[in-house]
């Protein structure tokens, strides 16, 4: 066995020549040191800064790069669309990681990785090393299969409203413009795609808004899946509520966009709307997605479960919606930051020279409303099952609500409350 | 990526040697799995105040783990921990019950 200063000086020595996972809490012993670089701060990347620092009694530098100056939440949003919630509820600041937590925060985009070396290139011109690296880049659509959406003219008025923001205000406004009588159409892309029941909810809380407003309008779902994805039953008989108002179409998937037109051309039909919204197929964001990390179907990364360490690529951590997802597992913002906290106990134990945790856990709760008060949940538990490297649904666990209530729209708010504060605060 | 399976196995053997490090429980286990809860209960069970989900952060460790028994028999009633409690083992329930009466 070699001795710490034998140890030492082989790992100087390789250092030297390859950049080795881990060496800083190696070299250090079982405290785990280093400098961990997070890109994205939305709720993996804002969620994988916080615990590192908290796990590691702030023994380990963390630097989030993040592009926006606020976090901007996407769960919540729909409620802003149908006119229930302002921006300002879902918006929140990045003061907690930086104050509390002593996370280094700068707004900038990464552009480029370099792996082998460890460094990062910013749009800004800098350059940024890592001992370990964490992307939760979230999505990056593919509007290559929406022709038609080519344009940033034809973006500014066929909206997709599926990261929150501007594209939320804009939604909101081309629904108060709209004229009594109009149709809303949206257009719900093939799974897997960000946040499964959240085009479902969108249609509800719409349907909600007209039936106050402007009863004598129409929504139209349009939907790429052949059925409803997720809490089928409960969306049905929410459905049901707004007869008259709603009109839900499956396997209707999208080929073209007539943007000038407002027009959705399906295969073998053209849909006329007054607010057309579109939310295209989508991928793993540019930064994971175009830094040579191994993907699946050329879309998401693959990751190794134990860690969310790429498959191909040491030291480069992926979280959130820009991976693979395991069976049954949602793209969501409470799956994110479970991804987040799994990946932060792996990274401080790689940092110390140890393996990762063997037996992790994550869950999901996604809640959506069917109106301004009733909510209707999905839940789902996720252990790590040793011989099939991957986390698979507890069978007998998890569900979806008996039926819509207002106290889980309660809950639901509770949910955002807390998981904000587990991020942020 | 020999070199790097070496590497690793030297850091192993830096720190623990590789015996040890399999035969070893993760001291985190608790915190890690306590984590999973914190969405809806706040970090480490602190919740938010006002914001209606239960503070976890400080319950008595029998008392914590009767009630998550009891969501899991159907004992009690519930919205939704009756399906969450299901995706544990008795012996997680245990670990976060008393991760989270440790936290004062």
């Amino acid at each position: 066995m070699l001795n710490r200063r034998d140890f030492l000086k082989t790992a100087g020595l390789a250092a030297g020549t390859l950049a080795l996972p881990g060496l800083t809490g190696c070299a250090m012993g079982s405290r785990p040191r280093g400098h961990v670089v997070v890109v994205g701060g939305g709720y993996g990347g804002a969620t994988v800064a916080k615990y590192l620092r908290m796990w590691s009694d702030m023994g380990v530098d963390v630097t989030l790069v993040e592009r926006n100056p606020q976090f901007i939440s996407c769960p919540i949003s729909n409620l802003v669309i149908g006119g229930d919630k302002t921006m300002a509820d879902i918006t929140m600041g990045y003061d907690g990681l930086r104050n509390t937590w002593g996370v280094k925060l700068l707004q900038d985009t990464v552009v480029g990785l370099d792996a082998g070396a460890r460094k990062l290139t910013l749009a800004s011109g800098g350059v940024l090393g890592y001992d370990r690296l964490v992307l939760s880049p979230g999505i990056e659509f593919m509007f290559d299969q929406t022709p038609g959406l080519e344009t940033e003219d034809a973006r500014r008025t066929v909206l997709h409203a599926w990261k929150a923001g501007e594209q939320t205000v804009a939604l909101r406004k081309q629904l108060e413009d709209m004229k009594d009588g109009g149709v809303y159409a949206l257009a719900i892309p093939k799974a897997p795609y960000r946040c499964p029941p959240g085009p479902y909810e969108r249609a509800c809380l719409v349907a909600n808004y007209f039936k106050k407003a402007k009863p004598k309008s129409k929504v139209l779902v349009l939907d790429a899946n052949e059925e409803i994805t997720s809490k089928k039953a409960l969306f049905t008989k929410a459905f049901e509520k707004y007869a008259g108002i709603l009109e839900y179409r499956s396997n209707s998937e999208l080929r073209e966009v007539d943007a000038a037109g407002r027009t959705a051309i399906l295969e073998f039909d053209k849909v006329k709307a007054d607010v057309l919204n579109v939310v295209p197929p989508q991928r793993a964001g540019d930064i994971a997605a175009r830094s040579g990390l191994k993907l699946i179907n050329n879309r998401w990364v693959d990751i190794d479960w134990l860690s969310y360490e790429s498959v191909n690529t040491p030291g480069v951590h992926v979280l959130g919606d820009a991976i693979f997802p395991a069976p049954t597992m949602p793209k969501s913002g409470h799956m994110a930051n479970q991804h987040a906290k799994v990946a932060a106990a792996a990274i401080l134990r790689l940092l110390a020279g140890e393996a990762p945790n063997p037996t992790p856990v994550v869950m999901n709760t996604c809640y959506s409303f069917v109106d301004s008060k009733n909510v209707i949940h999905v839940a789902s538990v996720h252990q790590y099952d040793a011989a099939k490297k991957v986390v698979l649904p507890v069978p007998g666990a998890g569900g979806v609500s008996m039926a819509a209530n207002e106290l889980e729209g309660k809950f639901a708010l509770a949910w955002a409350k807390n998981i904000w504060a587990d991020m942020l605060v | 990526m020999k070199v790097l399976h070496w590497f690793a196995g030297i850091c192993l053997l830096g720190t623990l040697g590789v015996a040890q490090a399999e035969a070893r429980p993760d001291p985190d286990l608790a915190r890690n799995l306590a984590a999973t809860c914190a969405n809806c209960h706040g970090t480490n069970g602190r919740a938010v105040q006002g914001a209606g989900n239960e503070e976890l952060a400080g319950v008595p460790k029998d008392k914590l783990l009767q009630k998550l028994r009891d969501f899991r028999s159907g004992a009690k009633p519930a919205t939704i921990m009756h399906q969450i409690s299901k995706g544990y083992t008795e012996a997680q329930l245990e670990l976060v019950a008393a991760y989270f009466a440790a936290q004062k």
